[in-house]
């Protein structure tokens, strides 16, 4: 039994950075619908509580596991994605190729492909400026529901596009995997 | 209850609680989003574009779109930041312009509304 280096990146990007961000997406967003209640900011927002430790490391951690996913797919895995195959290659090998070779598969990569690697960069950003707020300006978020709503909103939208990318990365690997590089043995053949 | 129904809460200008740093960073997020959206339909329709975009070869145009609309968030995130962080400033036009911004962003990275912008 054995992986191999490309099919482990693609694990570390998807299921390690992209399902701990997703995740970690969840867990904040619930966080802030739980910190939303007008009569616990007020209290907070008179006498501000101390912020802490683990909740800035929890959303430092959150906005890491994104920029860590996008880039890990942007410029490790989709270059290995993206290849031209040589004529004659076998096709499975080369993921774009072998999708755009059927019209039955060509969506997973006109459709799937140029629309998740795009708006998975919408995540991130959005993941990064809810961090921010909820670690540098919580004043401002217990202080205002303005501020309170429209944080929530970005929030929702990071883990709206973090899902899209996640769930259309997981078909498109799916229906053409990236495959190659050494083979890795995880464990001896059972007998 | 709200801040401006909230007698004990303080919004002096200048306080560290002021918005404007919250409307700076979620106004410049949704200008991120929305150059991350136009330069992926633009790059698309334009292979001039396109090539001037391809800062790294194996990733091709990707690489530019994304780094420019990165560049172009986090400029506009230090240039607001600047302006309005001690300033309490009309927060309702800032995240409504924000979230108009987000949703053309979302909106023209899906590929068909990208492709009837386009006139395909």
């Amino acid at each position: 039994m054995g992986v191999t280096t490309r099919e482990f990146v693609t694990l570390l990007h998807g299921m390690f950075f992209g399902g701990f961000f997703l995740m970690a997406l969840c867990g904040a967003f619930m966080l802030l619908l739980d910190w939303s209640d007008a009569k616990r900011c007020d209290a907070h927002a008179v006498t501000p509580p101390p912020i802490p430790a683990w909740q800035k490391f929890y959303f430092v951690a959150l906005a890491a596991c994104g920029w860590a996913a996008v880039l890990t797919g942007a410029y490790i895995i989709y270059p290995w994605y993206r290849a031209i195959a040589p004529a004659g290659a076998d096709l499975t090998l080369y993921p774009k190729a072998l999708l755009t070779a059927s019209p039955n598969t060509s969506g997973w990569h006109s459709l799937g492909m140029e629309w998740k690697e795009h708006v998975a960069w919408i995540a991130p950003m959005a993941a990064t400026m809810v961090a921010w707020v909820m670690t540098k300006h919580r004043a401002a978020w217990n202080a205002s529901c303005q501020v309170r709503n429209a944080v929530m909103g970005f929030a929702a939208a990071a883990l709206l596009t973090a899902a899209l990318a996640g769930a259309w990365g997981a078909m498109i690997d799916k229906a053409a995997p990236v495959e190659g590089g050494r083979t890795m043995r995880l464990m001896e053949n059972a007998r | 209850m709200t801040e401006s129904q909230n007698p004990n809460v303080s919004r002096v200008a200048g306080a560290p609680h002021a918005d404007g740093a919250v409307a700076a960073a979620l106004l410049a997020c949704g200008i991120g989003c929305f150059v991350l959206g136009v330069l992926t339909v633009a790059g698309d329709g334009s292979k001039r574009l396109a090539s001037a975009l391809n800062f790294y070869n194996p990733t091709g145009p990707l690489a530019g779109v994304t780094t420019v609309a990165i560049a172009v968030w986090l400029i506009a995130w230090a240039i607001l930041a600047a302006r309005w962080r001690t300033k309490d400033v009309a927060f309702r036009n800032a995240s409504a312009t924000a979230f108009v911004l987000l949703a053309l962003g979302l909106l023209l990275t899906f590929p068909p509304f990208g492709d009837l912008v386009l006139g395909r």
